[in-house]
This record gives structure tokens, C-alpha cells and sequence, in this order.
């Protein structure tokens, strides 16, 4: 139906004439011919209202839950309803990157004020304007630990799995050696990290909590690697630093971390945002897009895209990484999250979450479902199942419950500001249901 | 404009969250942070004062003519927004049992299949998040092919000079060599030069066609000829593939593998600069390289499989899925006359605004392009001494996102147009006045332009002193 052109075929069919031209093939004639394609094999178009339907078909073969348990990288929470209206402003929806500042002042400031917000929330120096997501995030901060003759990274095997899966990928590609840290106890061994440290090392990738949930001994991972001249990664959970000491404060050279719990929906995947801050002295080696303030020549305060002599439209190849467009919006979306929340929202989330899980992980063991670990832990655990899991799965779904996660190692079970105390006890009363 | 933190006082806020019912659980003093962190204490009525004043220095394709060269600024249609909001979309939890997806599989598979006719391709991923990420994604295939054939020598990606930042940068992460080669004097691929850099050590070529000059390059079918030949695969850049959707197909003019910039071609927002959506199709013989988690349908039921050899993953889960959903929604409205109607009409733009330019301004091929063109501003420069960058912070003051300026790199004070089909004819029309009067302007007085713009909110900023004393972060003084 070609629905968003604005002239009808006969004011199309007078440009062309205007410009010498008869029809629009004419246009292709530098197309082969014999590549010219006769037919395009798809449905023809809809109305509007015929789409919307379509789509809201297609939509409801989808199970929303109401109560979730689950997380494992992925967290649901309340978004406040400042948060979607602000960012369902047009022009912040529609804008391209703001390569022209005289008329983008609004993004890039928004941007600015993301920058400062993430450095605040990890205590380091800088931060860019966002990565695709967590993961990316961390696999490009591998890449800023690399030096000459320091080209191998160890990173524990407590980390998440989706995480570790594009480490593994980014690092095959450009040579990097990665070694896998066994844990113990499902925490990073600081033995283990002793073993395999060598002068070769860049770098270790940890996360704090970790994929299990277990809160991580970060400064004697920084400490032990500062001696060897290598640097520390941790990868954090935004909510969790609201109560939980900062990487800035625990020496931490790079924090990276999945914004998508700052306002974003789960949303089956994405779009998330990668944040990645920094250390001063490692600002040059942060990939993608920062902004930095100025003045313009009136002395007016102004902001631009800056320090662009690491960026892929400047150097090409020898740039510090390929990244473009990055996800502003979603980078937009956790500032606006972060201010909205405040500095005591953001606490009383975090302590939220940390309550519920431990009220959760408390009724859990009352019924059979024995927390594995020891260590400290914020919103997420490991526990055993007395039950086969899948079945467990399968019958709080028809409660419309979503289940912790069933691994090798058990159910990884988690809890945000959602799991009210009455939504943990319909969960337990469901469980023992089941058993 | 005052920053967030600035409008900061003490003790404000939201009432957002309830109390906490679950008892006074709280991790010990040890395991505490110590240090302040300022995040900003502001009502809500302020909050959103606040970003409807940056909303109102924010320029979106909703505010007026967009004709940024490579970007495709194309309307994004609300019905697309619409079905992206829907809750069975976005509560959709990415490791939730297969079952109860059903219907976001559904949407990564019809995509798909849409996606991979439009590109005459054979099987699509969605993990890629942006155009650049595709890049590296269909490079990374390349790579896993010869690696899976022990062709080890084959270590060079040949990209013409007219070619996107991102092409070299991605080859670069992705392992291999750069060949830059030369382009002809009609701006197409030099054959000779494409003819001398192929060899045993040849892994692929990259290229976008219509190329970054708005021209179709007429040798297509002997480019990838030759790169095959020489035991190369073919890489698309789609980027401008919107000048020719639903006409040809990457997959019929000899490419291997395409990535795809949902974000430009198939009408999805920029947001500023994202979040974008890069899927990349292949042919089947390229298939078992695919990164994990492609969605497989058998008696309409989906389900996810890896690969046989999957490079693995290059980011979490299954990519920008909301993304996909606003494209789903596009192509399905446009259907199968609608795609090539708006490459048509994308293409008539671009043609009838260069035409009505070509009188004053030099283009830089005066040939019939595609969906954009390339202006080269030198001899205006050299008579007058106003830039590329002067006419283009001009046209800020009327309103007018200035075109891309100073790319392709080949072309000495570049501006280049991309009218998209959504541009009505009267939108042109005024541009093109605009356009001429600064032309005028140029002759008559050189140093209005060089001081503009004059009427934005702030005028050209210094960016040697942003980038020589970098300031970052707001400091705060507590």
C-alpha cells in the first residue's frame, strides 16, 4: 500500500516528468537486468487497523506472568510512569545521533547527565554514552585491559552464562586468551586466580553479585591483580550498588553492567543498554560515543560528542572498536529511571529487593528448598529441589507464576520490590501444592 | 539549561515504591557502600519540566527535513511504536519456557522469512544490535567459513575507499587485514584494483550498493564474480538498501551474506542514536556459522536451536527483540507493492532534488543516483571561502537538518543528501530554496555563514577545548 508516501502516483508521476523522466524504472537503469527482480514474494500490505490486529494476534500466543521469581540477567520491576512518558517524547524517539550540537543540545545533555549519573553509581572517573548491553559492555572492556605483550584475561567461571558466551566470541576474534576460573563454592577462587596469573595476564572479569547471586570478595581480586600489574573488571548489578560498596571504592579499573533494570521492560531480550565507566587514566581506551562539555563562542555551556580520535568514523580500522549507534534512548531511559527514583528511592529498592529475596530464600527452606550456598547474597540463590523442576515449572505456570530458574545446579531463584510478602506466600502455598 | 543535578535540592523526590512487607532483612555494615552517590532529589513536575525544555533543543525527524546522507530518516509510523508497547510483548520475560513465547518466536521467524525474500537470503539472526554489530557478525561468519575449510592464509577484507567508517573498524575487530582499494572515476569499484588485491589471502570484500556516493555500481555481477573467483565470500553493507528494496536483491547480485539496519530501511527510530537492530542473513552454506538461538518452526510450534558450528553469540539472548517488532509491523503494512514503492519513491526524491541543485552546486558524479547524493562544495569553498560545514550550519537556522558532511571521504568538502520517500515534494521544494538562497548567501556575504548558525540554541561549540580538557561529568562539590 506504500502507506507513508505522501504524493499520489500522478504528483509522483509529475516529478519525474520534471526531471525528464517517464517512470521510475528509468531511475534503475544502471540495474542489470538480468537481476532485476519480477516479483517480491511476500503478502501484500494491510490497513492500519488490519496490522494492529495481526500483531495483537500474534501477541497474545505469549504467557505474561503474573508473579515472577526468575532472573538470571533479567530482572522485573516497577517503571514508573514518568519514566515511558518522558521517553515517548518524539523527538527524543525520532532525533539520530547528535552529531550536529547547535540542534541537539537536548540528547547530548541528557547523555551528559547519564554519564555522570552511571560514574555515580560506581564511583569511577568516566563513563561512555552506553554499549549494545551488559554483555558487549564487558566483552569491549576486556579490550581496554589489553596492552602489548598483555593479550590473556582470566575470567570466572561465576559469571553469567550469556555474558561469558559473547566474551568467549569477541575474544576468539581478535586473539584474545581467555581462561575459565573454576569457583568454588560457586565464588570466584582466589586461589585459582593465583594459579593462572601470569605476566601475560591484562585482566579478570568477575561479577559482583555473581550469576549464582553470591556477593564477591572484589578488593582482594583488585588487590592481587594491581600487584601483577593487571587490571579488574567487575561486572555489577545497578541496584545493587545502591547499598552495596562501589567498584570505585574497592579499586575496580573498569565496572560494566545490563542497565535494563533502570527503567527498561524485559521485554524478551532487548533493547537493553551496556554501561561501562572507568578509571581517568583508561578514558582513551573506552569504546563508543562520550559526551563532554564546552562552550560555544559566545561562552554559552554546550555539549558535544567529544574525544571522537578513538571513534571508527575517525580512524577506521584502527579504532578502539566498531560501535556506532549505541542505545541513547535506553541510555535516556535509566537517567530519567535514576533521577525519578532519587538517591533514597534507589536504596529503598535495593533494600526491596535484598528483603524479599531473604524472606524468600527463608519460606523456601521451610519447604524443602535448602539454599546451596553460604556467602551473602542480594536478590538472587541457588537452592536444591525436592521436586523434579520442569514439573515445578510447569505447574506455577498454570498459576501464572514464573518459577526460579531450573539449572544443573539447582533453581536459581530471585526476588525484586514485586515479590511482596503475599506474593511469596501464594508462591510457597503453590509449592506445597506441587509437593 | 540547568542540569538535572543542579535542579537537586535536598529531601525531594517521588513516592514511587511501598513499603517493605517482607521484614527487616539488611546485609551487614561490611558489605556497604560508604561513599555518597549523588543522584538527583527533584519532584516530578520538575523532572518533567525538565526534559520537555531538552525536548524542545532536540531535533527529530518529526520536527522537520532530515536529509541526513546514510541514515535513512525515514517517518517512523506510530502503529509500529503501538504494537512494540503491547505488554505481551515487552512483560516477556527472555528465559521464560518455549511455550509461553510462542508468540515472540513467531515474530523472529515471520521477520525472518520476510527479511531473508527482501534480501534473497536463506536464514536471518536478530542478535546483531546495530548495523555495525551486524557487520561484525557477518564478518565473523566469514571467518568461521574459511576457518571451517582450514583456509588459514585467508586473513584480508578488501573495502573500497568510499566505504563506511564501520567496515574497516568491524573487519579490524573481527581479525582480519584491511585492503582499502580505489574507486573508479564513475565512483563504482576500479575492476583493476579489485583484480590486483585478490588472492589466496583474500577472505571477502565488503560493500555497500548503491555505495556511499548514492551510486548503483553498474559491475556488480563481475565484482562478485571476481571475489568469488578468487575463493572470497561477499559481504552487503545494507545500509542503503532502502534505494532498492523489493527491486533487486543482494542475494541475486552474488553477496554471501548481508546485515541489515532495521533502524534505517525498515522505519524503526533512531532514538538518538539507538537503540538499532542489525540482523544478518546468509545463504544456507553459511547457515551452521549462525550465532545460537535461531528460531526453528515444526507443525507451528517454535523452537530455538544452535547452529551445528555457531560462531556463538555476539550479544545476550536474541537481540533488540522490541526493535524487530516495529519492523515486523512495517514491512507487514507495506507488503509486497508498498517495499518497492517507497525504494521508488526514495530514489525519485534523491534524483529530483539533486536535479534541482545541479544548476549551482557542483555534484560530485552527475549521474542519475539513488536514494542520495553527494554534493562536493570545493570550488564554492575556493570562491568564496564558505565550506561544506558553513552551508550546512546555515540551513540550521531554517530548520533543516543539515545532509552528512565531509563523507565520503573521496569527495573534497562533501555534503550528501538523503531525501527519504516520506519527504513530500513540497518539503523539497522549500529545502532546494533554502539550499539556493544559502548558494546566495555564499557570494554575498561569507561571513554570515561562517558565524552560523545564528538562531539555534547554542552556536558552534569548541570542541578542541572539550576534547583537549575533557569535562565529562558534572563535579559535584560535596
Amino acid at each position: 500500500m506504500g502507506r507513508y508516501i505522501p504524493e499520489t502516483v500522478s504528483e509522483q508521476e509529475a516529478m519525474l516528468k520534471d526531471i525528464g523522466y517517464t517512470s521510475i524504472d528509468d531511475l534503475y537503469s544502471m540495474v542489470p537486468e538480468q537481476v532485476k527482480l519480477k516479483d517480491l514474494n511476500i503478502p501484500e500490505g494491510k490497513s492500519e487497523l488490519e496490522v494492529l490486529e495481526q500483531m495483537k494476534e500474534i501477541a497474545e500466543q505469549n504467557i505474561v506472568f503474573r508473579s515472577i521469581f526468575r532472573g538470571a540477567g533479567v530482572y522485573a520491576h516497577h517503571i514508573p510512569s514518568i519514566v515511558k512518558t518522558i521517553t515517548s517524547k518524539e523527538e527524543f524517539v525520532t532525533a539520530y545521533t547528535p552529531y550536529q550540537a547547535e540542534i541537539s543540545q537536548g540528547v547530548l545533555q541528557s547523555i551528559f547527565e547519564y554519564q555522570t549519573q552511571i560514574c555515580e553509581l560506581t564511583g569511577l572517573d568516566v563513563s561512555n554514552a552506553s554499549v549494545y548491553d551488559g554483555a558487549v559492555a564487558a566483552a569491549e572492556a576486556i579490550f581496554m585491559t589489553l596492552e602489548r605483550n598483555k593479550d590473556e584475561i582470566l575470567v570466572s567461571d561465576t559469571i553469567d552464562p550469556e555474558t561469558l558466551a559473547v566474551i568467549k566470541t569477541y575474544c576468539e576474534s581478535r586473539s584474545v586468551k581467555v581462561t575459565l576460573l573454576k569457583n568454588r563454592n560457586h565464588l570466584t577462587d582466589l586461589e585459582e586466580v593465583k594459579k593462572n596469573l601470569n605476566e601475560r595476564t591484562a585482566g579478570l572479569y568477575i561479577e559482583s553479585p555473581n550469576y549464582f547471586g553470591l556477593v564477591e570478595d572484589v578488593e582482594a581480586f583488585a588487590g592481587l591483580m594491581h600487584e601483577n600489574k593487571a587490571k579488574i573488571i567487575e561486572g555489577c548489578d545497578p541496584v545493587s550498588l545502591a547499598i552495596y560498596k562501589a567498584p570505585g571504592e574497592m579499586g575496580v579499573d573498569v565496572a560494566v553492567g545490563e542497565g535494563q533494570q533502570l527503567g527498561l521492560p524485559m521485554g524478551f531480550g532487548g533493547p537493553y543498554l551496556g554501561f561501562m565507566s572507568c578509571k581517568k587514566e583508561l578514558m582513551r581506551k573506552l569504546p563508543g560515543r562520550i559526551v563532554g562539555e564546552t562552550t560555544d563562542h559566545e561562552g554559552r555551556r554546550a555539549y558535544v560528542l567529544t574525544l571522537q580520535a578513538r571513534e571508527q568514523h575517525i580512524r577506521r580500522e584502527k579504532a578502539s572498536s566498531n560501535i556506532c549507534s549505541n542505545e541513547a534512548l535506553c541510555a535516556m531511559t535509566a537517567s530519567v529511571y535514576l533521577a525519578a527514583m532519587g538517591p533514597e528511592g534507589m536504596k529503598k529498592l535495593a533494600l526491596s529487593c535484598y528483603s524479599n529475596a531473604h524472606y524468600l530464600a527463608e519460606k523456601l527452606n521451610e519447604a524443602g528448598f535448602r539454599r546451596i550456598d553460604e556467602g551473602e547474597f542480594f536478590d538472587e540463590f541457588l537452592t536444591v529441589s525436592p521436586v523434579d523442576p520442569k514439573l515445578l515449572e510447569e505447574k506455577l505456570a498454570e498459576k501464572k507464576i514464573l518459577s526460579g530458574l531450573p539449572l544443573d545446579e539447582g533453581i536459581l531463584w530471585c526476588a525484586t520490590e514485586l515479590n511482596t510478602k503475599d506474593k511469596i506466600d501464594e508462591l510457597i502455598a503453590a509449592i506445597r501444592e506441587v509437593m | 539549561m540547568k542540569l538535572l543535578f543542579e535542579r537537586s535540592v535536598k529531601g525531594r523526590g517521588s513516592d514511587i515504591l511501598p513499603e517493605i512487607t517482607t521484614g527487616s532483612y539488611r546485609p551487614e555494615a561490611k558489605y556497604l557502600r560508604q561513599s555518597k552517590m549523588h543522584l538527583p532529589e527533584i519532584s516530578e513536575v520538575d523532572l518533567g519540566r525538565h526534559y520537555t525544555q531538552l525536548m524542545k533543543q532536540t531535533h527529530g525527524v518529526n520536527d522537520g527535513f532530515y536529509p541526513l546522507g546514510s541514515c535513512t530518516m525515514k517517518y517512523n509510523p506510530r502503529v509500529d511504536e503501538e504494537t512494540a508497547s503491547l505488554p505481551n510483548f515487552t512483560q516477556i520475560h527472555p528465559l521464560q519456557p518455549v511455550n509461553t513465547v510462542q508468540g515472540c518466536m513467531k515474530v523472529l521467524h515471520k521477520a525472518g522469512r520476510l527479511l531473508c525474500e527482501i534480501t534473497g537470503m536463506d536464514a536471518m539472526t536478530f542478535e546483531p544490535a546495530a548495523g555495525a554489530h551486524g557487520e561484525y557478525t557477518g564478518l565473523l561468519l566469514i571467518r568461521k567459513y574459511h576457518q571451517d575449510r582450514n583456509d588459514t592464509e585467508r586473513v584480508n577484507i578488501i573495502v573500497p575507499d568510499s566505504a563506511h567508517g564501520t567496515n574497516p573498524a568491524s573487519a579490524a575487530m573481527a581479525g582480519f587485514k584491511v585492503v582499502n582499494i580505489p574507486s573508479n572515476d564513475k565512483g563504482g569499484v576500479d575492476l583493476e584494483a579489485l583484480r590486483a588485491a585478490v588472492g589466496k589471502d583474500t577472505a571477502g570484500l565488503m560493500l555497500t550498493n548503491p555505495n556511499t556516493l548514492g551510486l548503483f555500481d553498474p559491475n556488480i555481477l563481475e565484482i562478485t564474480r571476481i571475489v568469488h573467483e578468487a575463493g572470497g565470500l561477499c559481504y552487503y553493507d545494507g545500509a542503503n538498501l532502502n534505494a532498492i528494496m523489493g527491486r533487486v536483491r543482494p542475494g541475486d547480485m552474488g553477496f554471501d551474506c548481508v546485515h541489515l539496519n532495521l533502524h534505517k530501511t525498515f522505519a524503526t527510530p533512531h532514538g538518538g542514536g539507538g537503540p538499532g537492530s542489525g540482523p544478518v542473513g546468509c545463504k544456507e552454506f553459511l547457515k551452521k556459522f549462525l550465532p545460537c538461538h535461531m528460531v526453528e518452526e515444526r507443525d507451528e510450534f517454535y523452537y530455538f536451536a544452535d547452529p551445528e558450528k555457531s560462531m556463538g553469540q555476539v550479544r545476550s539472548f536474541y537481540g533488540n527483540f522490541l526493535v524487530v517488532v516495529k519492523a515486523l509491523t512495517y514491512i507487514l503494512t507495506l507488503g509486497k507493492k508498498g517495499i518497492p514503492e517507497a525504494s521508488g519513491k526514495a530514489v525519485l526524491n534523491a534524483n529530483y532534488m539533486m536535479h534541482q541543485l545541479k544548476d549551482h552546486y557542483h555534484v560530485a558524479y552527475d549521474q542519475i543516483c539513488m536514494h542520495e547524493f553527494v554534493l562536493s562544495l570545493d570550488d564554492l569553498k575556493k570562491e568564496t571561502g564558505v565550506s561544506a560545514m558553513d552551508i550546512a550550519k546555515g540551513s540550521l537556522d531554517f530548520g533543516i537538518h543539515p545532509p552528512t558532511m565531509y563523507f565520503p571521504l573521496i569527495v573534497h568538502e562533501a555534503l550528501m543528501f538523503e531525501p527519504a520517500e516520506t519527504e513530500s515534494r513540497e518539503t523539497i521544494d522549500e529545502a532546494v530554496k533554502i539550499y539556493l538562497d544559502l548558494f546566495e548567501k555564499a557570494h554575498s556575504d561569507p561571513e554570515y555563514l561562517h558565524n552560523a548558525p545564528h538562531h539555534c540554541p547554542i552556536g558552534r561549540p569548541d570542541e578542541v577545548k572539550a576534547a583537549r580538557e575533557p569535562v565529562l561529568k558534572y563535579e559535584f562539590n560535596d
